[in-house]
């Protein structure tokens, strides 16, 4: 667990402060601290999140918020929608001012309409202070300009999933560190009828992980700390080079995935190999006694971390999911004490702990769930929040970020070159145009 | 009273004249017509092509920037890719509509046992919802569980799965058939009661006239709905070249774009990317091919020449 400076300050003397005031008011720290936000009169809520892919998430989800509901009389509407559709659906609200009053949208959505959302910095300072901080990269995820326009939420970690005994049988007694070993071992299970599969079509969660990956394990990036875009490197062409070379020994027609092909290959036995959430290994674990050969499936499942490429350090991008508050909602109240309740520790902690592993916690305070311990396919998933390095590194967070993935420029650069309708050369100089035009160069 | 008289008079005989007038009554009654229009067609279509000439971006109101977002396409391989794809959708799909369709509303018209039910059945390709029989063909299609797939391998005819959606070619076949089956019932049925207006003593005295089966379909029947025929192929032309949805579910435009339309290009750019402006200007390229797809099938199709069964 990495703590800031600031995090440390304010942590150190919000400590200080509680042991004091506990002294005199008999009270928790912090919480003469904590922020009270009324209802408004006859509020009610409408929330939208994406539909889950581990049950126990909407389970506990949906029990919190009635409990908000059962507390303060404020009735939650909880509505789903498939992770694609997540994006055009929050971008068509906050343009059009009207729709659900809260949404938890990924990535850096947040950032292509902030004047839209509402301002909930005093509730991000507060749970901060209170839980330990926050990870640096979901909060960058949810701030802009020293304001949080969102909170985060959670990371939803990426991470290897495979297939021990096939692993085993293609000659590597542990999985391969580095990238190097990787392609070794990929090549091993095609030439035993056990492929490998990483979705280079437009998947929003599994084909940008794979894609950024494959960039920044070679030292790539899209666009410098200025935000002047420099994918058209040495190290972008060796990604490339990379992944011509892995694409080889993958599964037929990974250039048509979206997220959830990986998954369905995978747990109908087709594959040794791929790139996911732990979503994959839960819901075999879970079906296991309706079905004898997932159980086999989910007895044989080993997770962990992307191997590590010539930059020498584990670098990903994961997903991050951030709660707004769309500023045309008639009761910001409701909302940001909906949000706060959410949050505090009865009700995230059960979250984190029925998502089972899939929703990373964000607070550093909650990195101690029982549940990155009670199964060790979950310890891959457990600094997800920690590691992830932001979509749009190494510039900063905004539109162009946003709107360059949402175009789907470093999928589309890797599938173009692997299946050979470009050069090396001629997709990374397409690449370098769209993300010019998102960069207004 | 003399005043209540003087005043009451005038404002009788305007009403009066008023609603005898044929002039201001046709347009009393196109008045409700003409504000739907104006609120859901002209204003979003003044709208979007005003928005082609801004950058406005989701959440940030725009400014006008003129032809760029247009220069941009005309330099963009993605847009003019997606323009190739989404004539080469419409026109292939709308080619086998048409002659799987013509074909399917002729042997309806026939007197088959069954036929109520028949015509019934043809239909349901176009009563399911396009999204439930796009997620059927994402099976039908899937790289790994095709079940057309798994049975040219159980038949012993192909010996390794195919890439459907992953290869472009196979992509493009695969999204066009997926839209051929849900587009035939449309035509067929639209067809089939074509068919039915045409009056059977024409067939007879053409038949007594020594005409075969293909001449009767060649100079009574196919002439006779040329009419039908140019009002259903518009529809069914701009059904296909605006179509969005089995794509989106299928493909989402991939693979590497293959399959990208200008419809779904233009909501990945315009809502996704968050380029309203840009978006906008995609949309607005759209136009001039519906035009030229209505124009060719009015001043085209409805050529009185050809529906009396001549030529050029």
């Amino acid at each position: 667990m990495k703590f800031t400076r600031r995090d440390v300050i304010r942590t150190g003397a919000g400590a200080a402060a509680g042991i004091v005031g506990s002294q005199f008011l008999g009270r928790p720290a912090f919480a003469q601290d904590a922020p009270k936000y009324t209802p408004e009169q006859g509020a009610s809520l409408r929330l939208l999140r994406w539909s889950p892919f581990v049950q126990g998430d909407e389970d506990s989800w949906l029990a919190n918020t009635k409990k908000f509901a059962d507390a303060t009389g404020v009735q939650v509407r909880v509505d789903k929608e498939s992770w694609e559709d997540i994006r055009p659906k929050a971008a068509v609200a906050a343009n059009v001012g009207s729709g659900p009053d809260l949404m938890l949208v990924w990535f850096d959505d947040a950032h292509q309409y902030p004047d839209k959302l509402l301002d909930v910095t005093d509730l991000g300072d507060y749970l901060g202070n209170k839980y330990g901080g926050w990870y640096d990269g979901p909060k960058g995820y949810a701030t802009r300009e020293g304001k949080f326009i969102g909170l985060p939420v959670a990371c939803i970690g990426n991470a290897i999933v495979y297939r021990d005994s096939w692993v085993k049988e293609a000659g590597f007694s542990e999985f391969p560190k580095d990238t190097a070993g990787f392609l070794e071992l990929c090549k091993a299970l095609q030439k035993n009828g056990h492929p490998a599969g990483f979705t280079h079509g437009h998947g929003v969660g599994d084909g940008n992980n794979y894609a950024h990956w494959l960039l920044w394990s070679h030292g790539g990036k899209m666009v410098d700390e200025q935000g002047k875009v420099a994918i058209n490197s040495p190290e972008t062409m060796k990604s490339i080079e990379y992944a011509m070379e892995l694409y080889k020994t993958f599964i037929p027609g990974t250039e048509s995935w979206l997220d959830v092909n990986n998954n369905r290959a995978f747990l109908a036995g087709e594959l040794g190999v791929i790139a996911n959430g732990i979503s994959a290994y839960r819901t075999a674990q879970i079906n296991k006694d309706n079905d004898p050969k997932l159980a086999e499936i989910a007895k044989d499942i080993r997770t962990t971390n992307l191997p590590v490429g010539p930059v020498g350090q584990s670098i990903e991008l994961h997903q991050t999911t951030v709660a707004v508050i769309f500023n045309y909602t008639p009761y910001p109240n409701a909302a940001k004490a909906y949000l706060q309740f959410m949050f505090e520790q009865e009700q995230m902690a059960n979250w984190i702990e029925k998502s089972l592993g899939y929703c990373c916690q964000t607070l550093k305070g909650f990195a101690d769930n029982p549940v990155w311990t009670s199964d060790p396919n979950a310890a891959a998933y457990s600094r997800a929040s920690e590691t992830l390095r932001p979509n749009g590194y190494a510039g900063p967070l905004g539109y162009a970020s946003a709107a360059t993935m949402a175009d789907y420029v470093l999928v589309d650069m890797y599938a173009k070159a692997v299946t050979g309708q470009a050069t090396p050369e001629d997709a990374v100089k397409e690449a370098e145009k769209r993300a010019n035009r998102y960069y207004r160069v | 009273m003399a005043s209540i008289t003087t005043s009451e008079a005038p404002r009788a005989s305007v009403l009066s004249s008023l609603t005898e007038s044929r002039g201001f009554l046709s347009a009393w009654f196109m008045l409700p017509s003409a504000v739907l229009l104006l609120v859901f067609l002209t204003y979003p279509l003044g709208l979007g092509v005003w928005l082609g000439f801004t950058d406005t971006r989701v959440g940030r109101a725009g400014i006008f920037i003129g032809l760029e977002n247009y220069q941009y396409l005309w330099d963009d391989s993605i847009f003019w890719l997606s323009v190739f794809n989404t004539l080469l959708y419409t026109i292939s799909a709308s080619i086998l509509k048409f002659v799987l369709g013509l074909w399917l509303a002729l042997i309806l018209n026939e007197n088959l046992p069954l036929k109520s039910f028949f015509r019934a059945i043809v239909l349901l390709p176009w009563v399911v919802p396009t999204v439930l029989s796009a997620i059927a063909f994402w099976w039908i299609f899937d790289s790994q569980f095709s079940i057309i797939s798994w049975a040219l391998m159980e038949l012993g005819l192909i010996d390794h799965r195919i890439n459907f959606l992953g290869d472009p070619t196979n992509a493009r076949a695969s999204v066009i058939a997926a839209n051929v089956w849900r587009g035939i019932p449309f035509v067929a049925i639209t067809l089939l009661a074509g068919l039915q207006t045409i009056p059977q003593s024409l067939y007879e005295a053409a038949t007594l006239d020594g005409a075969g089966r293909w001449q009767l379909f060649r100079y009574v029947t196919l002439p006779l709905l040329t009419p039908i025929i140019a009002i259903t192929m518009t529809f069914s032309v701009l059904f296909t070249f605006t179509d969005f949805q089995l794509i989106y579910v299928l493909t989402r435009g991939g693979p590497v774009n293959a399959t990208h339309l200008m419809a779904t290009l233009s909501f990945q750019r315009g809502i996704s990317g968050g380029q309203l402006g840009e978006g906008a200007a995609i949309a607005v390229a759209m136009i001039p091919f519906l035009l030229a797809a209505i124009l060719f099938s009015y001043f085209g199709l409805q050529r009185r020449k050809w529906q009396q069964g001549g030529g050029d």
